[in-house]
């Protein structure tokens, strides 16, 4: 059974994005990476790219597949997990911890679009 | 649409749990833990695969030797039975109706392996330039049940487990041997780059062989997806990647496979046209400088051009280096040449390599 994380926001598309004050830390969620297998490379953005919430932002590729990720919020890039170029498996191990990009954040009522912890168990029945 | 078809094991892939997939016409086992641990297994250990979607043709007849020298591009001329030949079958053009294995079961009797997508074309292929030879061509694909069992130790778990005697067998050989009420075949070979067999029986002997493998706790359970990193890595061809029926053995760098010594067989003019002429294509390695995953389809640019496509690629699992066979202009063949493959939109910057990314460890 999939993981999910209350206090957290999610997305349709499996990603998730933890809210601290001014910034989010996006990524993919667990039962995102149990569907894609073992994550063997992540196409992330440069910081200072301007993301815009349900646009693609990069791909988690596994051995089979890439798979676009969704930016569940508009915003600045202000950091990428630079941890996962040389080991994007670390996603497989604990895909809520290793988040992909932090978000400065341009509009914070988006959140609002995004579900919360539990209707999104609901959608990975 | 033609319904899907399933294995004799299919049953055994559902119970344990494996991620399906339509491949060829059949719902098969991509993998059943995970696609990195499954090639791992066959690259230090043991692995085994469902291969029962593979099609089986026997060709008997007087002229049978003849009319397989016609229609397949190596050269099975005066070979002793037991011996495996590869090769292709070619359309005039020379572009290829399939890959395929011959083994000789004896004087005028052979037994072809083909590929699960190809099962009816070939069947058709083989029927339609049959006129003239005394053959007859029986597509036997249904009745045979096929596993591959793969990696260093596969004849250690073969002779232990299983009770079927197999160090004798060199390289691209095989035997038939009695088990319970049945003749089987067992034979070296497989298409991952390592050590390994493949065992052709009824749906019941394969059943049982898998039974007691898997049952052993000693050999792993494969899927394709594993199959095709494996047999990638070494640099093997897949039909419709690196063979089809717009790509010539010359183009996919499998020449040796095409025998133009020989007195005929079809497709041989364009073989022997391409060989004199040149090549305005082939198939190459590319190592890409990143991490970033060239997958089936993507551009191989030079300088703003694009000069071709990925056929197969990957992050090389047994060398973490990501890699593709890519079907370009030959002007761009060099070994060395700097090219970039457009991947997510973006540049990657690679070099032309040599296709095996990674040594086969065959025992011959």
């Amino acid at each position: 059974m999939a993981k999910v994380i209350e206090g957290l926001y999610y997305t349709e598309s499996h990603e998730f994005v933890k809210v601290e004050g001014e910034f989010g830390y996006v990524g993919i969620t667990d039962y995102a990476q149990s569907q894609l297998g073992n994550v063997v490379y992540v196409d992330m953005p440069e910081v200072d790219d301007e993301v815009t919430a349900g646009e693609e932002f990069g791909a988690v590729e596994s051995v089979k597949a890439a798979s676009d990720l969704i930016s569940p919020v508009s915003g600045t890039v202000v950091e990428v997990n630079e941890a996962l170029e040389d080991a994007p498996e670390k996603i497989n191990e604990d895909a809520f911890a290793n988040w992909i990009m932090k978000v400065k954040l341009s509009d914070k009522s988006e959140l609002s679009k995004l579900m919360d912890a539990k209707a999104y168990e609901e959608i990975c029945k | 649409m033609d319904q899907i078809k399933q294995t004799c094991l299919h049953d055994k892939h559902i119970a344990l749990g494996a991620l399906m997939s339509p491949f060829g016409g059949f719902d098969m086992p991509i993998q059943y833990t995970n696609i990195i641990d499954e090639h791992n297994a066959v690259r230090h250990d043991c692995g085994i695969f469902d291969v029962s979607h593979m099609g089986e043709v026997l060709i008997s007849g007087n002229d049978a030797e003849k009319y397989v020298q016609h229609i397949f591009t190596n050269d099975i001329a005066g070979a002793p039975a037991g011996k495996i030949f590869y090769g292709m079958m070619l359309y005039p053009t020379g572009g290829t109706v399939d890959d395929l294995l011959v083994y000789k079961k004896g004087e005028n009797l052979f037994f072809l392996v083909i590929n699960a997508a190809n099962i009816d074309k070939d069947f058709d292929w083989m029927k339609e330039n049959s006129k003239g030879f005394d053959v007859t061509i029986d597509n036997q694909s249904e009745s045979f049940g096929e596993v591959a069992v793969q990696g260093p130790n596969a004849e250690h778990y073969i002779e232990s487990i299983l009770g079927i005697e197999c160090h004798e067998l060199e390289f691209y050989t095989f035997k038939e041997m009695q088990v319970g009420d049945e003749k089987i075949l067992i034979s070296r070979t497989g298409y991952t780059g390592e050590d390994g067999f493949e065992l052709y029986g009824s749906h019941d002997f394969t059943r049982s062989t898998w039974d007691k493998l898997v049952g052993s706790g000693k050999v792993k359970p494969c899927g394709l997806g594993c199959r095709d990193t494996l047999r990638f890595e070494v640099g093997l061809p897949l039909y419709g990647d690196e063979l089809s029926a717009d790509i010539t053995p010359i183009e996919a760098g499998l020449g040796i496979f095409v025998k133009v010594d020989k007195p005929e067989f079809i497709g041989k003019d364009a073989i022997v046209k391409q060989k004199t002429d040149g090549i305005t294509r082939k198939i190459v390695g590319i190592i890409l400088d990143d991490k970033a995953i060239p997958r089936h389809g993507y551009d191989v640019e030079v300088d703003g051009k694009v000069i071709g496509q990925v056929t197969t690629g990957y992050n090389s699992i047994s060398t973490g280096k990501s890699v593709c066979m890519a079907l370009i202009d030959a002007n761009f063949k060099k070994l060395g040449t700097a090219v970039q493959v457009r991947i997510h939109k973006k540049l990657h910057s690679g070099v032309v390599t040599k296709k095996r990314f990674y040594e086969k460890n065959y025992k011959k």
